[in-house]
């Protein structure tokens, strides 16, 4: 696979704070911005990694998890969060289930791939429109208590938390290194 | 041809320490006219998701035995979800598919099972390592049955008729079965 310049530092504070949440399951689909994210569960012995065929499957097994008593995890693409929204609405919603849902914010500021530009622009509509409290992961110096808070959240509220993986968090080459592709 | 409750009422005894998630319509009405118990999870609604459901709790207690009541108007839903169920393969789930080839609580409509589309088929080409399709309650009853004894990640599609209940609204209410059943599943 191509390198591609993925924050593996910022990777790791994210991860590494999953953990200390107590987070032992992870649904995943691989997308670029996640690919540090998904190896270091993978070499994790302490945590159950989920390779999914669509990210609606995560939530129903992050559901399950929960009232089995294990705190879960999903990561995705903000496309992947789109696809989800049935299920997100019709189990995790009508049922209070305390998703934890890490979403790689593609398409905003310094986008350079056409297709993920619509995504980006409807993300955090729809996450509103939903009442998906959010914040924003976009650097490594809050990552830590951001996502302690959101987890906090969903479990006081026993409903599902959104937290956006920012470009300056996840992608490591300034826009300097390399000029848009298309004048 | 058999009918679900019939089905359902066959295995009832099987169920008491097994955790069980049903999908919505004709099925959990069913089971809980049979009898409700803690133990017993009625997804109402989220379709194709009871199986990635049971898959979580599977993976989360693996000593639990799980037992999955879906739908082929459901599954077809979410035939993605067989790969990764094969793919993780929980020795403690048995997935039990009622095809009755239509999807009844909605008018009837006929779904690609009446068309030929083979969900043991796809289920084991999926990577499922049993499956089977039965057409009769003693043929269930005993694929059930051996399901359970095998120990290993069973699908098994039942051709019901397509009758169900006249009415689909039951008196349990859809929080007091989650948190009963959260409450149930953590204290065992």
């Amino acid at each position: 696979m191509p390198r591609v310049p993925v924050s593996v530092a910022n990777s790791r504070v994210i991860y590494d704070a999953l953990t200390a949440g107590g987070v032992r399951l992870m649904s995943a689909l691989p997308e670029t911005w996640l690919v540090h994210l998904i190896r270091m569960a993978e070499d994790d012995p302490g945590m159950t990694l989920v390779r999914l065929a669509k990210e609606e499957e995560g939530v129903g097994i992050s559901a399950g998890a929960h009232l089995a008593g294990v705190k879960s995890a999903m990561l995705m693409q903000n496309h992947g969060f789109l696809a989800s929204i049935n299920g997100i609405v019709s189990c995790a919603q009508l049922y209070r289930i305390p998703l934890l849902m890490l979403i790689s914010y593609r398409g905003e500021f310094g986008e350079r791939d056409p297709w993920q530009t619509e995504g980006g622009g409807v993300t955090e509509d729809l996450l509103r429109a939903l009442r998906i409290p959010f914040s924003y992961l976009d650097d490594p110096s809050h990552v830590a208590r951001r996502i302690h808070k959101a987890q906090t959240l969903a479990q006081s509220a026993t409903r599902p938390v959104a937290l956006l993986l920012c470009r300056d968090l996840m992608w490591e080459e300034s826009e300097g290194q390399r000029p848009p592709d298309r004048p | 041809m058999m009918r679900r409750a019939d089905a359902l009422a066959a295995i009832y005894p099987r169920l008491e320490d097994a955790v069980v998630v049903t999908i919505m319509g004709a099925v959990a009405a069913e089971l809980q006219a049979i009898g409700h118990r803690p133990n017993f999870f009625y997804l109402q609604h989220a379709m194709g998701l009871a199986s990635s459901m049971g898959l979580g709790i599977a993976l989360a207690r693996p000593e639990k035995q799980v037992v999955v009541f879906d739908g082929d108007g459901s599954i077809l839903m979410n035939l993605g979800g067989f790969t990764t169920l094969a793919r993780y393969r929980p020795r403690n789930l048995v997935h039990v598919v009622f095809d009755n080839e239509s999807l009844l609580s909605v008018g009837g409509f006929p779904t690609a099972t009446s068309t030929g589309s083979d969900l043991a088929g796809i289920a084991a080409a999926a990577g499922v390592p049993r499956t089977s399709t039965v057409r009769t309650l003693d043929e269930f009853t005993r694929a059930f049955t051996d399901a359970l004894s095998a120990g290993d990640l069973t699908t098994i599609v039942a051709k019901v008729e397509a009758v169900g209940p006249s009415v689909f609204v039951t008196d349990l209410a859809l929080l007091e079965n989650r948190f009963e059943f959260q409450k149930w599943l953590r204290q065992r």
